[in-house]
């Protein structure tokens, strides 16, 4: 176990290395300069090479490219083109919030998705089904702006119960942290609770027939125990592979909602770079988001060997 | 026992009541105001000799103080400037700083560290190029006092050095004065109201500023960037929300106090709200610019250039992008109705909507249905709408118009491209700039007829403008220089650099517990207090 996983941890390197390069190479080939959005609109003529050169944006991109790869090497991701802030340290910043709302959202629509899910396959075909179901489909067709909107509206304009943006951390204290997580966590989880029920329902639904549940049944064991003990264990690694898929884009993808609720996370920070063109900044997010997609598929193969014992590497 | 017990009690009842006491007396005693702001954008960049973004130009405004600021009526009144005199023949200015200004590092502000701050500005400025033409130099005498001498008298020394907008003359101490123009500063030190808090600094979302105790105020009241610069808030929090919904329901409840530039669709919202006043703080607004490219037909010809301005109807375009009648208005003026050079004469091609003579011109200048390509930001709600109104009305003359989609970013680089439009080129684009840029002929870039080594992207070629900024500037007396910008607007008018589509003024909006909103058209966030 112990080789698999050095395995797989080497083999992330060069994964990350063609993604990075490939990054590289298509956003210098890409329409815009970020020596021009520095410049501003009324630079004098001239600035905008003066800059460049200043940059080192003049340079052919193969000499940027071993100048950027040498400073990787050493573990600097360079600094960003516009606040002249380290990579590290914009990445830093933002990293707390996307986890915090992550972690609350898979929290979040898992304990509520799931048992929606065993309750909807255990009594598939009724209206118990049918109102999950129906849950489901409603939890994808929202947009989430628009339920973003939503509850700002009734929850912090309507009853001011509740901050209408921002992001506390934890560290400022329990309750504001929560309450400024709510909104966000709600608005990102039904969606995925969505998901996740349905899932879940499939693939219990696919195991309540198989012959060892109806075995179990004969054999007089309580139906409960036969549900969560038997049924679920045995349909969680489709649950777990949704779970993890839905970790690694949350943790890239948020940029809608964070956008809605203000929250400085990595996925405005992406979006951000790419419209000023900071290419410092998108080729570490970048990175950073290659390590995570591959960390994440690793924990859940690794779950895998927990819930099914005949699964080893 | 029991008495022990009770006696136990009591001193914890007692501890426990003047600890809460206590907390109280601190909790109240240290409150700090905190002064909440949504800006008009991101701050990206602190340096403001560095960038032209107008949203660094007003964080320099929090931490940087000026030497000259102009006051109301646009005139230039000293700031840091104590007293100054120019020599009988025009050719000498002496200035002396105030005493007790101190940077935010505690070291006096000395006539070197002005003296340094402004040639790094001249190094990036178009004003500050051209007051710098003339200088032969500028040296510190003693410590408060430095000299500026000039080759022939200049009318526009204290208005350029007072200059309100970007890039505005901000003076930094000497040692980061000394940085090269190109390279951004390494530390934000001032001798503003406010200093910036670097460390609380999270790009794309917040931006903190606390009071400087150790600024040195004039006794003025405050008239527009003139005047005593007091600090009435502890702190002063730049709240980036990107999305307008967001931060109308953060205004609404009171999580944040002012809005710098809302939508104006969602005024009539913040108007109906009883806590919220809807306000336009900035006195010369806005002008629209549908900039032709002078390089590559049909617009190098000026007979095209003019039937742009007998196909602009200003109300069309400041109804599809401002909306209400209350925040635009109709001007022809190249220099901002409201501002002292405004005028309107040579203004009647514009001013009469003409599709036929339009037309004509356009077939004159020797357009035969070549395709023209519009650049539109279809980030930017304001100008998409002036691309489309554009694109129709040129299309209702036969024009075979290709409007290119794009961000504004690329828009940026794109506009900097010499090529023909069919190598990457472009035709028309369109963008605004804020009066107090417009207004003054030699800081209106768009009017500059440089060429392509020292004219705005779009590339306008002619002398004679330049000659008439030139003598506008040399110009000492007011009245001449009226009479020159009405012979300036006059050839503007038969040159075309760009076609004024309106001119327009975005409301701002902010909770009514605050007292003393500055009227400017930069935001100030000193004099504000909240009730």
């Amino acid at each position: 176990m112990q080789t698999y996983i050095i395995r797989r941890i080497l083999a992330t390197i060069p994964v990350m290395l063609v993604v990075v390069l490939f990054v590289f190479s298509l956003l210098r080939l890409a329409p815009g300069d970020p020596a021009a959005v520095i410049a501003g609109d009324y630079a004098q003529p001239g600035d905008i090479e003066r800059i460049r050169h200043q940059l080192g944006l003049d340079e052919p991109i193969i000499t940027q490219l071993v100048i950027w790869l040498g400073r990787l090497a050493h573990g600097d991701l360079g600094v960003s083109i516009f606040s002249n802030l380290p990579v590290t340290k914009l990445i830093g910043q933002r990293m707390e919030p996307t986890l915090a709302l992550t972690l609350t959202t898979m929290v979040f629509a898992v304990v509520l998705a799931v048992p929606m899910g065993v309750l909807a396959a255990w009594r598939a075909g009724t209206w118990v089904d049918r109102l999950v179901m129906v849950f489901a489909v409603a939890g994808f067709s929202f947009p989430v702006f628009w339920l973003g909107f939503l509850l700002i509206y009734t929850f912090s304009v309507q009853m001011e119960v509740l901050p209408v943006q921002g992001y506390k951390s934890i560290s400022e204290g329990l309750v504001p942290f929560l309450q400024h997580i709510a909104l966000p966590t709600v608005t990102l989880g039904l969606v995925y609770m969505a998901l996740i029920a349905r899932i879940t329902r499939a693939s219990v639904l696919e195991v309540l027939n198989e012959d060892y549940i109806r075995t179990a049944h004969s054999k007089g064991l309580n139906p409960r125990d036969v549900l969560w003990g038997h049924a679920l264990k045995n349909a969680s690694v489709p649950i777990v592979t949704i779970i993890g898929v839905g970790v690694a884009l949350l943790i890239g993808g948020v940029v809608v909602t964070e956008s809605v609720f203000a929250i400085p996370g990595l996925g405005r920070l992406t979006v951000d770079a790419i419209l000023h063109r900071d290419y410092p900044v998108i080729q570490g997010i970048i990175l950073i988001f290659s390590a995570a997609y591959v960390l994440v598929n690793l924990v859940v193969d690794l779950t895998y060997t927990l819930l099914d014992p005949r699964i080893r590497y | 026992m029991h008495a022990l017990i009770s006696t136990l009690h009591r001193s914890a009842l007692r501890a426990a009541l003047s600890a809460l006491l206590l907390f109280l007396v601190v909790a109240t005693g240290s409150a700090q105001t905190v002064l909440r702001v949504i800006p008009h954008a991101d701050l990206k960049n602190t340096d403001p000799i560095w960038t032209t973004a107008y949203i660094t130009r007003n964080h320099g405004y929090m931490v940087y103080d000026t030497l000259f600021a102009l006051d109301k009526n646009l005139r230039p009144q000293p700031q840091m400037v104590d007293s100054y005199s120019v020599s009988k023949d025009g050719k000498t200015y002496t200035f002396t700083l105030r005493e007790g200004l101190r940077f935010h590092d505690g070291s006096a502000v000395t006539a070197a560290d002005a003296v340094a701050s402004l040639q790094r500005w001249s190094k990036r400025d178009g004003m500050g190029q051209k007051l710098f033409d003339f200088v032969t130099d500028i040296k510190a005498s003693n410590a408060r006092t430095f000299t500026m001498t000039l080759r022939e008298p200049y009318g526009l020394v204290l208005d350029s050095i007072g200059k309100i907008s970007s890039n505005t003359p901000f003076i930094m101490p000497e040692r980061l004065a000394k940085t090269d123009a190109f390279t951004q500063v390494t530390e934000i030190v001032g001798s503003g109201p406010f200093t910036f808090v670097k460390d609380e600094w999270v790009p794309g979302s917040k931006v903190v500023y606390v009071k400087f105790d150790g600024y040195k105020p004039r006794a003025e009241p405050p008239s527009m960037a003139s005047g005593g610069k007091i600090a009435k808030v502890d702190r002063v929090e730049w709240l980036y929300i990107p999305d307008p919904a967001t931060a109308l329901a953060a205004l609404k409840n009171g999580e944040v106090d002012y809005y710098e530039v809302p939508p104006v669709d969602l005024v009539a919202q913040m108007d109906s709200d009883p806590n919220i006043k809807v306000e336009i703080v900035d006195p010369l607004g806005t002008q629209g610019w549908l900039r032709p490219n002078h390089l590559h037909p049909p617009f190098n010809n000026p007979k095209a250039r003019q039937a742009l301005l007998y196909l602009v109807k200003q109300e069309d375009y400041l109804r599809a992008i401002v909306g209400p009648e209350k925040y635009w208005k109709v001007c022809g003026a190249y220099f901002m109705c409201g501002s002292p050079q405004e005028t309107s004469v040579g203004d009647e091609p514009l001013m009469s909507q003409n599709f036929d003579k339009a037309r004509e011109l356009m077939k004159e200048a020797g357009y035969n249905g070549e395709k023209l390509i519009l650049m539109d930001p279809t980030d930017v709600p304001l100008l998409h709408g002036a691309s489309l109104v554009t694109a129709q009305l040129l299309r209702k003359i036969g024009v075979n118009v290709e409007v290119q989609a794009m961000d504004w970013s690329t828009l940026t680089s794109r506009r900097a491209e010499k090529k023909p439009p069919s190598e990457g080129g472009w035709n028309i684009f369109h963008t605004w700039s804020t009066g107090a840029d417009v207004a003054v002929p030699v800081a209106n870039i768009g009017i500059s007829g440089g060429c392509t080594e020292k004219a705005w992207f779009g590339w306008p070629c002619d002398k004679r403008t330049e000659d008439l900024r030139d003598a506008w500037a040399k110009e000492t007396d007011l009245a001449g220089k009226q009479k020159i910008v009405e012979t300036l607007q006059r050839h503007l008018y038969d040159v075309v650099p760009y076609v004024n589509y309106g001119q327009w003024y975005a409301p701002t909006a902010y909770r009514k517990n605050l007292n003393g909103v500055i009227i400017s058209p930069v935001p100030f966030f000193w004099n504000i207090s909240k009730g």
